[in-house]
């Protein structure tokens, strides 16, 4: 392959459409590269986010042939059919400019989920016992590079814009790295379900499928978070108990 | 006529990786008002590309370690140019620096009786790297984001500094504009820290992101600050190759640390044949003993592949050059090899290295667990930086302007330990936070000139006014960066570096003709003019110190002066700009070291 067509859509908050470039490969090529191109050679006002460019950094996210992904990982010849191959931002948050979105919502819902909190440190030099087997659970999670590819595609976002009720399941990965982490002593579950909105989630598993990192977000992260959210809420012997004998916790 | 955004922050921190989060963190906990400013989104800065690990002697692997040996290793590794008192302080306070992180919620490896894992490194006599796999800096940034988003500060993302703003001899804030809509943000401040990381882009074939243009070292030295050994260049010996698209990502030192071996184009493991005088006494002289070494046998000595970036760098060069290379020019990095001594080799290449894994996998389309990777030197780190007081971090001749992290100069000097990096950004951005707020809170009066800003604006709209002309401003980066690729990289000689230094100049002569299309909404290309600037200034000073020094010593090779001399070994270089504008190069005497540090690095050996 020694050359391709891309049709990148381009505009802002106004409006904009699709437009074509014609682009000449090098091996390897990944979408990105096509992109830097593209802004070296034909536009240079060509708006586009981009750090590491190795998969590290979650800022080139946008949607390839419809289907959402980061441009830096994206092998073009493994997206080239016979069309041009198109390239247009994440649909599930406002548009600055062609390929940047607005992604400030998320660092919001980020700001209101208690942060780790530590219990005493088990020694004199301020440091904790935990085992590996203990911080494996969280770790996966805390693998996530914040790309917003699986906010993308909830549907409870995407489709039905319940920005306001939902954190999404990025936040979900959040606060069960917090809640599972060894020395953590917060307590997320009232929060989770009152202004997180855990249960809009119907587990379809969509923002599973998109992680580039691969972490099992709807089965190790949001089922467990549900559980805890029922077990604590929903118990009927607990909730008996929290009238008899006072207000339970959440 | 400009229509400015105005901010006022007793400190503003600029630059949100590692080290500007932790110095925000610092000096909002002194209870001072904290502005941090991030050229790209939050939590998305060069830390998080860190891969190996956090050098910190806790000794929790290897009792024996402790930081004397750290601060000997340190001091080894930068062949003595090293600021002494940086090199203590940094080895020091890691400990403290990296289980605090514990408390903020990171998570690393652990050992099997419950502590933070440590792993072996390039140039550390023990296991000295804490860490989570491979992706360490990702645990870091994201460790420091979310707790820093809760102490308070104002976070200013997206947002490019392209000058610093003077009251006197002190600075007092910045200009600079948002990337979204490119409105001018003035940020007025009693005291500032540069933590803009490094200068990567100044080459062709690089780890480092868009973003590593070398503003701080720029905004600094432009404001009256000096930089100090600026001839001192990192370049990674593992980088990628091949295909051209991924050349010049980063493979992490991680993969040798598990027990990854380099061989040239024959099979031959090459990196046996040539061990610096400096190292012989702690380098393994078999293959056997290089693998007991990595697989914890206390008794064994570290393999060649271990040995210090610089010196791994070169030898893969030589291979290449005298024709043994790989098929695209580098070496091959084997770490499936170990299978003949591993059971489960194909689980335990991606539980160790995940990242690496996945990176070769869906980049070249290689399985590391069952085929060898191909690499060559990348431009990395800049262990040239601001000069700064070893304790404060505030620069030398700028009352009120700090530098921590890669920016900051000293700590490494000839070249720097894999590990060391992340833990500078903590130790001294911790500091300068602290001092910074400490300055603020002495110095509350300040004021801030509107000629300087209208000044600063003008330039910044220049290249848009101009609108699209014949000189395009990737282009003209492209330009620079091929030729400092091809005459101020891993091999140098002193023509080359004076054709540098005029090209350099010619290029700066050409800034004025730079244009940009479009409007000031998210431009890449009017970022990218601006960016110049910044670009040009560190090669200029990079090229300058590599023709006055005249030997050859750590990151630094001169062809024409192939040896270490000893006559070098006493002062670093200065850069400043002079009266009349132009860039001066100084040489400035190493302080004479305290006597107990000196025994340590005797004692030590």
């Amino acid at each position: 392959m020694e050359s391709a067509t891309f049709k990148v859509w381009r505009g802002d908050q106004e409006g904009g459409d699709f437009e074509t470039y014609d682009v000449d490969l090098e091996p390897g090529y990944v979408v990105l590269d096509a992109i830097h191109k593209i802004q070296a050679e034909q536009a240079t006002d060509l708006a586009c986010r981009w750090n590491c460019k190795a998969g590290k950094c979650g800022s080139c996210s946008a949607e390839v042939n419809g289907s959402p992904r980061l441009m830096c990982m994206t092998r073009v010849e493994d997206v080239a059919g016979d069309g041009p191959i198109t390239v247009e931002p994440m649909r599930a948050f406002p548009v600055l400019k062609d390929l940047v979105t607005d992604v400030s919502w998320n660092y919001e819902v980020k700001a209101a989920i208690q942060q780790v909190t530590p219990r005493e440190p088990d020694f004199e030099d301020g440091s904790w016992e935990m085992n590996q087997y203990d911080v494996e659970r969280p770790q996966e999670f805390r693998k996530c590079i914040e790309c917003f590819l699986c906010q993308n595609v909830c549907h409870v976002l995407r489709d039905h814009q319940m920005h306001a009720e939902f954190a999404g399941p990025r936040h979900f990965v959040f606060a069960a790295q917090a809640e599972m982490n060894p020395i953590d002593v917060g307590d997320r579950v009232a929060h989770l379900r009152d202004d997180m909105g855990i249960g809009y989630c119907n587990i379809t598993k969509c923002c599973t499928t998109v992680c580039p990192e691969n972490i099992s977000i709807t089965d190790n992260a949001i089922i467990p978070l549900k559980e805890r959210v029922v077990d604590r809420s929903y118990d009927p012997l607990a909730k008996l108990m929290g009238a008899v004998f006072g207000s339970e916790k959440g | 006529m400009s229509v400015y955004q105005e901010f006022e922050h007793d400190v503003l921190v600029i630059g949100a990786g590692g080290a500007g989060l932790r110095a925000a963190i610092e000096a909002a906990a002194a209870g001072v008002n904290v502005g941090l400013v991030c050229k790209s989104l939050l939590g998305k800065a060069h830390t998080v590309m860190a891969e190996g690990g956090m050098a910190a002697s806790m000794g929790n692997v290897d009792e024996r370690d402790g930081w004397k040996t750290h601060f000997a290793d340190t001091m080894r590794g930068g062949q003595y140019l090293n600021s002494w008192r940086m090199a203590e302080l940094h080895a020091k306070e890691s400990p403290v620096r990296a289980r605090e992180l514990e408390g903020w919620g990171a998570l690393f490896d652990r050992t099997p009786d419950g502590k933070i894992l440590q792993r072996n490194f390039g140039g550390h006599k023990y296991p000295r790297l804490a860490h989570v796999g491979d992706r360490t800096g990702l645990e870091m940034i994201r460790t420091l984001q979310d707790h820093g988003i809760h102490q308070g500060m104002d976070v200013h993302m997206e947002v490019t500094v392209t000058r610093l703003l003077k009251d006197g001899e002190r600075c007092v804030g910045a200009f600079g504009y948002d990337r979204e809509q490119g409105r001018f943000r003035i940020f007025k401040a009693k005291a500032v820290v540069l933590a803009t990381g490094g200068l990567g882009r100044a080459f062709l074939v690089t780890s480092n992101s868009w973003e590593g243009t070398g503003d701080g070292h720029s905004l600094g030295y432009h404001a009256g600050a000096e930089l100090r050994d600026m001839e001192f260049i990192q370049f990674h010996p593992t980088g990628m190759i091949w295909p051209p698209s991924v050349r010049g990502i980063l493979v992490t030192e991680g993969v040798r640390g598990e027990g990854g071996i380099l061989k040239n184009n024959k099979g031959e493991r090459f990196m046996f044949d040539d061990i610096p005088p400096l190292y012989v006494d702690q380098t393994a002289d078999n293959p056997e003993e290089g693998w007991r070494y990595v697989t914890g046998d206390r008794e064994a000595r570290r393999p060649p592949e271990l040995l210090t970036r610089d010196h791994v760098a070169r030898k893969i060069v030589k291979e290449v050059q005298e024709g043994r290379g790989s098929p695209h020019g580098g070496a091959f990095l084997d770490i499936a090899w170990i299978k003949e001594h591993i059971k489960d080799s194909e689980a335990h290449i991606k539980k160790k290295l995940p990242s690496m894994y996945h990176q070769f996998k869906e980049l070249a389309g290689i399985d590391i667990t069952k085929e060898q990777m191909e690499v060559g030197p990348t431009t990395h780190y800049a262990m040239g930086g601001i000069a700064v007081d070893p304790d404060t971090q505030m620069t030398t001749t700028v009352p009120g302007l700090f530098a921590a992290g890669e920016v900051g100069g000293g700590l490494h000097g000839a070249n720097r330990l894999g590990g060391n990096s992340l833990s500078d950004l903590v130790v001294f951005g911790q500091r300068a936070g602290e001092y910074a707020a400490k300055f603020a809170k002495d110095n509350p009066d300040y004021s801030v000139s509107e000629e300087e800003i209208k000044e600063a604006a003008v330039e910044a709209l220049a290249p848009l006014e101009r609108g699209v002309t014949a000189l395009n401003p990737f282009q003209l980066q492209l330009e620079l960066q091929t030729m400092m690729q091809s005459k101020v990289g891993i091999a140098r000689e002193e023509e080359g570096l004076t054709e540098a230094v005029g090209s350099i100049r010619e290029i700066s002569g050409q800034i004025a003709d730079v244009g940009a299309g479009g409007n000031r909404w998210y431009n890449p290309g009017w970022h990218t003019a601006l960016d110049m600037k910044h670009l040009l200034t560190v090669s200029e000073a990079i090229a300058l110190s590599a023709r006055e020094r005249k030997e050859s010593r750590g990151a630094h090779s001169r062809l024409d002066h192939p040896d270490k001399d000893m006559a070098w070994s006493t002062f670093n270089h200065v850069v400043r700009k002079g009266s009349d504008g132009e860039m001066v190069v100084e040489r400035q005497d190493i302080p004479q070291i305290l006597p107990e540090l000196q025994a340590i690095i005797e004692e030590e050996g």
